[in-house]
């Protein structure tokens, strides 16, 4: 039996229903934009923590190392300078998977049990299920997911859910120095953000509000904006999210017809065997083959 | 810092300036967010560049590098001439109505007694009027033309509004913005606080920097309050503790300052640091010299030291010029030193014109590095491609290398910013063959004194007699140091007013300095540490969080220099009566017998408050001053002056007089003169600092800090960029008369081009850290650019305003 926080309750490319039975509370992170100086702890917390270490790259100009999301870097700081009427703004976003409630990795992803969400919100991938296709790439409304060249998996933000499991909050929560990062349940993260709200309003910034997208029911990864109505001043966060049509067309209203080829070219496969028998390389076509190989 | 860190979160206004702890003091920037958040406080920077401090504040204003005391010098003015100030606290509680001897003078940017040659000041007539019992006379109408209220309105009302735009590029509107947050915090239940760092410090003007400060919060009365006070954020995570012992060779530890060629014998010591009161019925702490300075000698000579021979004051070395560290490199560079040790110190990296550095170094005999890390200074003799350029068959020295453990390796105490000491346990051993600093210093010393006792020597005793007794000679316990730091009674200590009441034992841990004798009796190694490991224990091991003020005092986490107190002059947050100005952060109270409240009183704890004893004990007039007297080499009152390499032809506050341009009493070198640069030359300003992600030289060693910040860059605006064909990402080469680094340029908003007195200023931003040894990518010592020239009062190098130009390498 998995721990209580990890039930699973979808599985990538599995039919087999889930746990019902426990009520697991929701959890969320909380990143207060207006809070963060960028300082990067969470980047470096969340390489010790998971064990990861991108290269040591170079500068390209800009503030943001690592430069983007990697099998190595599963969040990384987005600095954006913005100039708006006369007022020069540094906007810092922390970026990194979203755990959303509808994830749209998980739902384009063609392997058993690559990805899972639990009930408590983590979408997390589990690498020995992955076959490293990439759709969960293409299926990310927010441009998350990094396939590894090293092993062909794909990689992200795990929420730590191995902390979380032993009631431990994500390493970069635990190492953020001014409480940008808060961590809690999605509700208790829903109230501290109103009251971070507030605060920004009675500072000036009457567009302030809760990153928390509909597109994709939600995520489990929120952000306090100075400017919810405009999220793309933040390194191009999508204004609104979600889950690409070809997404929805494969594993919606298609995924029957699909089901069905899929059903039909095994039938067939079958027909085949049955017809013809296995195929059998001889030991001189194994030869030739390694031969051209050497060639 | 006056206050500690958690006090930050007790502000209505936090004011950065001179520092970006955003940047540089991440995690004790929390509590400014705590402010933020919980209190409704604002957040004001004033910076050249829009830095990540800057990220998170309700206003930012830019200044050019070089130019704070214009800016503030302009907040005083407008603070006096709109009556912005906190009156009760400056009548009570400040120098405000104190007379000015006649002779004083300020012309033409230059204070009275000034010595053109020598570069300094006869300080002779910058003093109070005293009557005919020594005290200073006052006038607390203010109204006397020679009090210092009067003086100090005349010298700052030079300081319009316009004249600060003109000087700093600071718009008009923005220094008002920011002048009006400031003055909201004159209301006797409103705080401002203030950080700052190395940005006011590495001024040749620096510590005229604080000074206006601390002339600011004393007339809006934030001085002792909780969520006031000035507060210096210190970098390394202890180096408020090498301050407090006094790692510099002009000051015994507990910030005694050090015997001279002039003080001919113990007496003559004593009486010139054993000050007088100015005014009557005041403490004037430091009238208790003789006995810091005698138990220090105790503790360091024991029985060796004794009323025979004047407490062996002659074993003590006796300065005959200065010793900074500008004055150590230049007596390298001449060929008048043999050797060196670099203990924890990589000067190669962090000492202002690495080329004069690089050439002192290659002139020594032999070099000691004692370092957990390579550093560069180690390899200061090897070439590194254009990085370092040397050629190792031209230099003799000698190198040793001698792996020390780092502080995770070790067990003492660390003394952050708040003066609070803090013990920590040793976490890991450390690697190879590295060893505890103290066990390295104590292998040094037991050899010397070995090589003393079989060969002789001119003057042994000063190194035969200093006391040794630990357990293990050869590895004295951080337990056994600062039970020795602390102090203890030699004999029964007794209470001066009744003889036959025992304070300390003979043989006991003393709990406090109050205890320490001047007759031998006692013995301590850093008075202010005094307390630090009492009879009770170790209570810098203390680690009960309990907050019962709601404050942050958390009187029971470690131990604050002094005697754990958290907020120094904390009288001051009290009126005159004894009550807070603002109940509800009530720091200190009078209870009707004693002085109480949620801290451990900066006031005898039984002097009525009729009896008028002044909050500022450790001054002889018992009051704070806006006027500091003689006490800084240049001048009473700050005043500004250019960085010595100036954008500007002339100092726009005195454009007739060149005397007057940069600061007239700063020492300068011949030879570091000619090297300074013309803005013909080096038209751009150049400041250099810290980024968040690495610490100093050490973190290029390490591989996560190099992932997230990897490789040298320089900062500048788009306007610069522009002009000079300059693209982000694009490699570039600055230089300034001293020689040049490489780098990749980082174009941004968040540096402007500056309208100063006419003239358009760039900036260029230029972080230290990198270098030829470490992880990150290889990169030049950015001191190869900064000039060799310090603050008048403590030759802290000028790193942060010089000047650069910039092309695409």
């Amino acid at each position: 039996m998995a721990l209580q926080s990890l039930d699973i309750k979808q599985r990538s490319a599995t039919t087999t229903p889930t746990p019902q039975a426990r009520q697991t509370v929701e959890i969320a992170k909380l990143i207060d934009v207006s809070s963060c100086i960028g300082c990067k702890a969470c980047t470096v917390a969340c390489m010790e923590w998971n064990d990861i270490r991108e290269e040591v790259g170079t500068c390209s100009g800009v503030y943001d190392n690592p430069v983007n999301l990697s099998e190595n870097a599963w969040t990384t700081m987005r600095f954006s300078e913005v100039e708006q009427n006369g007022k020069l703004e540094w906007l810092i976003r922390k970026d990194g998977c979203m755990h959303c409630s509808d994830p749209g990795c998980l739902k384009s992803c063609p392997a058993p049990g690559a990805i899972v969400q639990y009930a408590n919100g983590i979408v997390d991938f589990h690498q020995e299920n992955c076959i490293g296709c990439g759709y969960c790439v293409t299926g990310c409304p927010f441009n998350v997911p990094r396939i590894s060249k090293t092993d062909s998996k794909a990689y992200k933000c795990t929420f730590c859910s191995d902390r979380i499991a032993v009631n431990q909050a994500p390493a970069c929560a635990k190492a953020c120095p001014t409480g940008a990062i808060q961590f809690g349940s999605k509700a208790d993260m829903k109230d501290y953000a109103a009251k971070r709200i507030a605060d920004l309003n009675e500072r000036g910034f009457d567009k302030a509000g809760l990153y928390d997208p509909e597109g994709v029911g939600g995520t489990h990864v929120m952000y306090v904006l100075h400017h919810a109505d405009k999220p793309s001043l933040y390194a191009g966060l999508p204004e609104n999210p979600g889950i690409s049509p070809l997404v929805s067309l494969w594993k919606g209203a298609a995924k029957p017809l699909a089901t069905a080829a899929l059903g039909l070219v095994a039938l067939g496969s079958l027909f085949h065997y049955v017809m013809k028998g296995p195929n059998e390389v001889s030991k001189e076509t194994e030869k030739e083959v390694e031969e051209e190989d050497k060639a | 810092m006056t206050n500690h860190w958690v006090d930050i979160k007790n502000a209505d206004l936090v004011l950065v300036m001179g520092g970006n702890p955003a940047e540089a003091h991440p995690v004790g920037f929390k509590w400014v967010i705590e402010a933020k958040k919980n209190r409704k406080a604002k957040l004001v920077v004033v910076d050249p560049r829009f830095n990540r401090t800057a990220s998170v504040a309700d206003f930012y204003a830019p200044l050019r590098s070089g130019s704070d005391i214009a800016f503030l010098g302009g907040v005083i003015n407008y603070l006096l001439s709109n009556d912005k100030i906190h009156h009760d606290y400056v009548k009570a509680y400040t120098n405000a109505g104190f007379l000015i001897d006649d002779g004083f003078k300020f012309e033409d940017g230059i204070f009275s007694g000034y010595n053109e040659e020598k570069r300094s000041y006869d300080r002779s007539t910058w003093k109070y009027q005293l009557d005919k019992d020594g005290f200073a006379k006052v006038d607390d109408t203010w109204q006397d033309p020679r009090c210092v209220y009067q003086l100090m309105k005349a010298h700052y009302a030079r300081y319009t509004p316009d004249m600060v735009a003109k000087v700093c590029g600071t718009p008009k509107d923005a220094f008002l913005k920011v002048c009006e947050y400031i003055a909201e915090t004159a209301a006797p239940n409103k705080t401002m606080t203030n950080l700052y760092a190395l940005g006011w410090t590495e001024h040749s003007v620096g510590s005229q920097n604080i000074r206006c400060m601390a002339i600011i919060q004393l007339l809006l009365g934030n001085m002792g309050m909780a969520g006031g006070g000035i507060n210096a954020l210190r970098g390394h995570a202890n180096v408020q503790g090498i301050t407090d012992f006094c790692l510099y060779a002009q000051n015994l530890p507990g910030y005694l300052s050090a015997p001279t060629d002039a003080d001919v014998n113990r007496q003559a010591y004593l009486d010139k640091r054993t000050p007088k009161p100015l005014r009557p019925g005041q403490m004037n702490f430091p009238q208790n010299f003789p006995k810091w300075h005698t138990s220090l000698m105790k503790a360091w000579y024991g029985d060796a030291a004794n009323k025979d021979n004047d407490f062996a004051y002659e074993y003590l070395p006796k300065l005959g010029g200065a010793s900074d560290v500008l004055a150590t490199f230049e007596a390298m560079y001449h060929g008048k030193m043999n050797g060196f040790f670099c203990q924890g110190f990589n000067p190669l990296g962090s000492v202002a014109n690495k080329r004069k550095v690089s050439d002192g170094l290659s002139r020594l005999k032999y070099l000691v590095v004692i370092d957990p890390l390579a550093t560069d200074t180690s390899e200061f003799w090897k070439p590194h491609g254009e990085f370092n350029e040397v050629d190792p068959a031209k230099i003799q020295t000698e190198v040793f290398r001698l792996p020390s453990t780092l502080f995770a390796e070790q067990t003492g105490s660390f003394t952050n910013s708040g003066r609070v000491i803090q013990w920590h346990w040793k976490a890991a051993d450390g690697p190879g063959e590295a060893k505890d600093d103290t066990e390295i210093m104590a292998a040094l010393f037991l050899k010397l004194k070995e090589m003393y006792a079989k060969d002789g020597g001119a003057f042994p005793e000063p190194l035969q007699k200093l006391t040794w007794a630990y357990r293990q000679p050869a590895k004295p316990a951080p337990e056994e140091l600062l039970m020795e730091i602390n102090g203890k009674a030699l004999a029964d200590v007794t209470d001066p007013k009744d003889p036959t009441k025992v304070l300390a034992k003979a043989g006991d841990q003393l709990g406090t300095f109050a205890h320490l004798r001047d007759d031998g009796t006692t013995s301590c190694g850093n008075w202010i540490y005094c307390g630090s490991w009492s009879q009770a224990g170790n209570n810098t091991a203390k680690r009960d969080p309990a907050d019962p003020s709601g404050l942050g005092q958390t009187p029971n986490w470690g131990y604050a220099w002094p005697v754990n107190r958290r907020i120094l002059y904390n009288r001051a947050s009290c009126d005159l009566s004894g009550k807070p100005w603002d109940p509800k952060r009530t720091v200190l109270k009078w209870t009707g017998e004693k002085w109480g409240g949620n801290d451990v009183p900066d006031m005898r704890p039984d002097a009525k408050p009729e009896e008028n004893v002044m909050p500022f004990i450790m001054n002889p007039e018992g009051v704070g001053r806006l006027f500091s007297r003689e006490l800084m080499a240049d001048g009473p009152m700050p005043e500004h002056y250019e960085p010595f390499e100036t954008p500007l032809d002339a100092n726009p506050m005195h454009p007739k007089n060149p005397k007057a341009t940069s600061n007239p009493a700063a020492r300068v070198y011949k030879g570091d003169m000619e090297a300074f640069g013309k803005a013909k030359d080096f038209p751009y300003v150049a400041t250099t600092y810290r980024l968040t992600e690495h610490f100093h030289y050490w973190t290029k060693h390490s591989k996560l800090n190099a992932i997230v910040q990897p490789e040298q860059f320089v900062e500048i605006g788009e306007e610069l960029a522009k002009e000079k064909g300059i693209a982000a990402g694009d490699r570039v080469k600055v230089r300034s008369n001293r020689g040049f680094i490489k780098a990749v340029a980082v174009v941004t908003k968040r540096i402007k081009a500056f309208d100063v007195d006419g003239k358009k200023v760039h900036t260029v931003g230029i972080p230290i850290h990198y270098g030829f040894k470490g992880v990150t990518k290889p990169g030049f010592i950015t001191n190869t650019l900064t000039p060799a020239v310090g603050d008048a009062n403590t030759q802290t190098p000028e790193y942060k305003a010089f000047l650069v130009n910039i092309e695409k390498a």
